[in-house]
């Protein structure tokens, strides 16, 4: 069984095509688009994971897929009517067995009771029309006639010719207790007539007898006398019987395990010659009408047969559809057709691979380095004249070209659509919308829209999440919606898009918008605002995103699930991405996710910054200027202010920040970078100059370092040093909570030195 | 001369291991993925026992037994279907459409190679 352990990851990725299938199919059999067909590829779906499952010994899978797959097999029979609530019961259920195979697959253990409500459910269901799905009731029903066949067992006989009694017993049940106990060296006698449907279901005889052959000491009669003239055979008819006497230490059972396939298509009966002295009177008992019947089969048996005769039916039974094999195979010889399909069917199981993710990973960081490597031969041949190597020059180019394609093709292997996560929204549109009493419909685009694997993963909660908020307190009730003069219906679309370097995914409602009012008195409540702040109003709309913010006044449990949209742009933001909202009062809103393509590779702007070089997320830049000495203005607390085109930017000096010595600190000599952050917020980075734009290999730090405020992560420049990537949001935290007034910075500066 | 299995599963873990184990004892492996595709290979191919899964998309397991049977070509090959139950009424299904005989799944490679020593010459 070991063997087959190194097939789980299969498994597991066919586990997740199949939950995703379900998905769909479920959702067609909710908005009632479902037929038989869809029934039967859900239970397909569920059959299939319970038997990959029962492979690698997922019991408590196992047992909530059986259970499972005993009620969509009455709903597909039409014995259970799929009804809106089984329907919905059919949903939760598949929500549970996709928590089951990720327990399974990473090996943690749910607790005790997650199945439970929905295990009762089936339950209830299958008994609605007498059915027990329940396999452990079956199981204990099992047990109690065991041990009424035992005790019954107990009054007369041993346990062993229990076995006997019963002429078809399931043949895995009684194989297992006669197994370990120790059987005497018996000699039996068994009678075998088949009927004509063993040949027709292409069991053969002659194998049987040779299996039996193996149990040990062996003798064969066969009778004959039926077989009629050559001209009135039918090749698939049965005209001989035989009798075997087999000597063997094996027991009855291994006998009986010769014709497990046939028991159906014969008369078999098994005695024993020289039953043990202990059985004896049982056996005997039992085997009464055998030794009746034996002599009158006997005495025809032994007069035409000798030892070679067995040999006979083989042209009789088994050949004689041979010749016609060979025809046969010349009339499916149209079937070139079919032949041709045979190897269309093999490319097309070729054209995809399964491959370890980490393989890949392992590549795009190869390529990674790659990359740095590149850049560094390039910073190497710098100074050489173009002319003067000219194909020293041609290289590189090419050189780069080819990387970058190489590049993109490797990225594009760890890119799938988002099609798997928007997959999930009808139903939760659907369930939100039953749940608030409301009408919403769901719009989606921009499915095929592909990102790297690891974002879709991580996108689903953030997704859900935001749909959440939108279908709870964007969306208006019917009433509410018919009193604003909208259609009863409201609409959600979710898109996504590529746009530049980024993915761009939207989700917009018409409902009411947000109340900005709302939002900024429960902002000052909240003393996440100062009472006599001014802000915009898109500032005012970005608040939601501020920890500890939640305005919906009773905590609903849709929503208000202890997960605020603090943690909706967290989630984002350690993706590399962006969110915020744009919201039209009485119209709608929407919010606005912004994602990088990949998270190997950033595009960043290389500054200088004393001796230091930083890299700084080209995403967050809007603009860089040198200011004149009459657009800083200082205020009260010391901290300065770049007046832009009427606003006011916070400078934050970039070398007061990381202590770096020697960083220019009059900013009319200067470079002011102007970053925006999630918020929308702005803040002027004052550095000593940019070097440049460059394409960075991201090297996480968090592997080996605790994490660092303002730096993001880390990369290898051309000239083979370090650098660091900032982190905007993190550098606003130190500017605000730690300073980095002139005042300051000797008191900042004195740990380090 | 090594002995050819045709084995239909829509499952491609369950192909995998069949012919993981298959192999190991000595078979040549060909596989579809569901009845129809069975069928096709059975026209181009010549093989010594079919393996078959009964739960599939586009052809049952049922059907490709019947179908096959109507070839006089392949009267006389040995199936075995797959069944995760042991259940009577499953295996019935399978013997009156002409299956041989019968795997429980979970199998261990052993046991299948037991098995199909049992219907195959």
């Amino acid at each position: 069984m070991d063997d087959l352990a190194q097939f789980k990851q299969t498994f597991f990725s066919e586990c997740e095509e199949l939950l995703g299938d379900l998905e769909g199919h479920l959702m067609a059999l909710q908005s009632g688009e479902g037929d038989n067909n869809t029934l039967n590829a859900v239970f397909r779906a569920i059959h299939s994971i319970k038997g990959g499952a029962g492979a690698f010994g997922f019991d408590r899978l196992v047992a909530f897929a059986h259970i499972f797959e005993t009620v969509l097999d009455l709903m597909r029979d039409g014995r259970l009517e799929p009804t809106p609530d089984s329907v919905l019961l059919v949903l939760h259920c598949a929500d549970i067995l996709s928590d089951l195979v990720k327990a399974a697959q990473n090996g943690t253990e749910l607790p005790a009771d997650h199945e439970n409500e929905g295990r009762k459910s089936l339950i209830d269901l299958a008994a609605t029309i007498g059915v027990d799905a329940d396999p452990h009731a079956a199981d204990a029903a099992l047990a109690a006639l065991d041990a009424q066949l035992a005790g019954g067992g107990g009054l007369d006989a041993e346990p062993e010719p229990a076995p006997a009694a019963a002429p078809e017993p399931e043949p895995e049940a009684p194989a297992a207790p006669a197994a370990p106990a120790k059987v005497p060296l018996l000699k039996y006698l068994v009678k075998f007539t088949p009927r004509d449907a063993l040949y027709q279901r292409a069991n053969e005889p002659l194998i049987l007898i040779r299996e039996l052959r193996e149990l040990g000491g062996f003798l064969a009669k066969a009778d004959a006398e039926a077989v009629p003239a050559l001209d009135q055979i039918q090749p698939e008819g049965a005209y001989i019987k035989w009798e075997f006497e087999v000597e063997t230490d094996r027991g009855e059972q291994a006998i009986k395990d010769v014709f497990e396939f046939v028991l159906d298509d014969c008369e078999l009966s098994i005695t024993c010659l020289n039953p043990p002295a202990a059985a004896a009177k049982p056996a005997a008992a039992e085997a009464k009408p055998a030794p009746e019947a034996a002599p009158k089969a006997e005495a025809p048996a032994a007069t035409p047969v000798a030892q070679p005769k067995p040999e006979a039916p083989k042209p009789a039974a088994a050949a004689a559809p041979k010749p016609e094999a060979g025809a046969g195979s010349a009339g499916p010889g149209g079937g070139a057709g079919g032949g041709g399909g045979a190897p269309g069917g093999e490319t097309k199981a070729a054209r995809s691979i399964r491959v370890d993710l980490d393989r890949v990973d392992k590549l795009v960081n190869m390529v990674g380095e790659l990359v740095i490597t590149h850049a560094m031969i390039a910073q190497q041949t710098e100074h050489l004249h173009a002319d003067q190597h000219p194909e020293l020059a041609n290289g590189l180019a090419e050189l780069s070209h080819h990387i970058r394609d190489l590049q993109e093709s490797v990225m594009a292997m760890r890119a799938q659509p988002v099609k798997s996560v928007f997959a999930r929204l009808p139903r939760l549109v659907r369930e939100l919308a039953m749940m608030t009493n409301k009408k919403i419909r769901l719009d989606m685009s921009g499915e095929n829209t592909e990102i790297d694997k690891t974002v879709i993963e991580q996108l689903g909660d953030p997704l859900t999440h935001m749909i959440r908020n939108s279908c709870d307190h964007g969306i208006e009730s019917p009433e509410d919606r018919a009193a604003a003069g909208k259609p009863a219906e409201g609409v959600i679309h979710v898109s996504a898009d590529q746009r530049g370097g980024r993915i761009v995914i939207e989700i917009t409602d018409d409902g009411r918008g947000i109340n900005r009012e709302k939002v900024m008195k429960k902002a000052i409540e909240k003393k996440l605002v100062a009472p006599d702040a001014v802000l915009s109003n898109e500032e005012i709309d970005n608040l939601i995103f501020l920890p500890g913010f939640s305005t919906a006044d009773t905590v609903s449990n849709i929503s208000g699930r202890g997960v605020g949209m603090d943690v909706v742009r967290q989630n984002i933001q350690s993706l590399g991405g962006r969110v915020h909202i744009q919201s039209r009062p009485g119209q709608g809103s929407s919010f606005i996710l912004t994602l990088p393509l990949t998270l190997a590779v950033l595009d960043g702007m290389v500054l200088k910054v004393g001796v230091q070089s930083y890299i700084l997320p080209l995403a967050n830049i809007v603009e860089s200027l040198r200011p004149e000495p009459d657009q800083i203005n200082i205020v009260a607390n010391q901290s300065q202010l770049l007046r832009i085109r009427g606003e006011y930017v916070p400078l934050v000096y970039l070398h007061r920040i990381f202590k770096v010595p020697n960083g220019i600190d009059d900013t009319t000599k200067a470079l002011i970078i102007i970053v925006e952050l999630e918020d929308s917020s702005k803040m002027g980075l004052v550095v000593d100059e940019i070097i440049g734009q460059q394409q960075v290999v991201i090297k996480s730090l968090e592997e080996n370092f605790d994490p660092i405020r303002g730096v993001g992560a880390a990369t290898i420049l051309g000239n083979g040093r370090v650098s660091l990537i900032l982190d905007v949001a993190g550098i606003k935290h130190i500017a605000e909570h730690e300073g980095q007034q002139r005042g300051s910075v000797p008191r900042l500066a004195a740990p380090a030195a | 001369m090594t002995k050819r299995v045709l084995t239909v599963d829509d499952s491609k873990t369950m192909l995998q291991m069949l012919q993981f184990a298959l192999k190991q004892g000595g078979f040549e492996v060909i596989q579809g993925e569901n009845g129809q595709e069975g069928l096709d290979l059975l026209d181009a191919n010549t093989v010594d026992v079919i393996i078959t899964d009964i739960n599939m998309p586009v052809m049952d397991g049922i059907t490709f037994i019947k179908e096959l049977r109507k070839k006089p070509k392949n009267k006389a090959t040995p199936v075995l279907i797959l069944t995760t139950e042991s259940s009577q009424s499953k295996k019935e299904e399978g013997r009156s459409a002409g299956a041989t005989g019968w795997i429980v799944k979970p199998f261990d490679p052993g046991k299948l190679l037991e098995v199909i020593r049992k219907v195959s010459p």
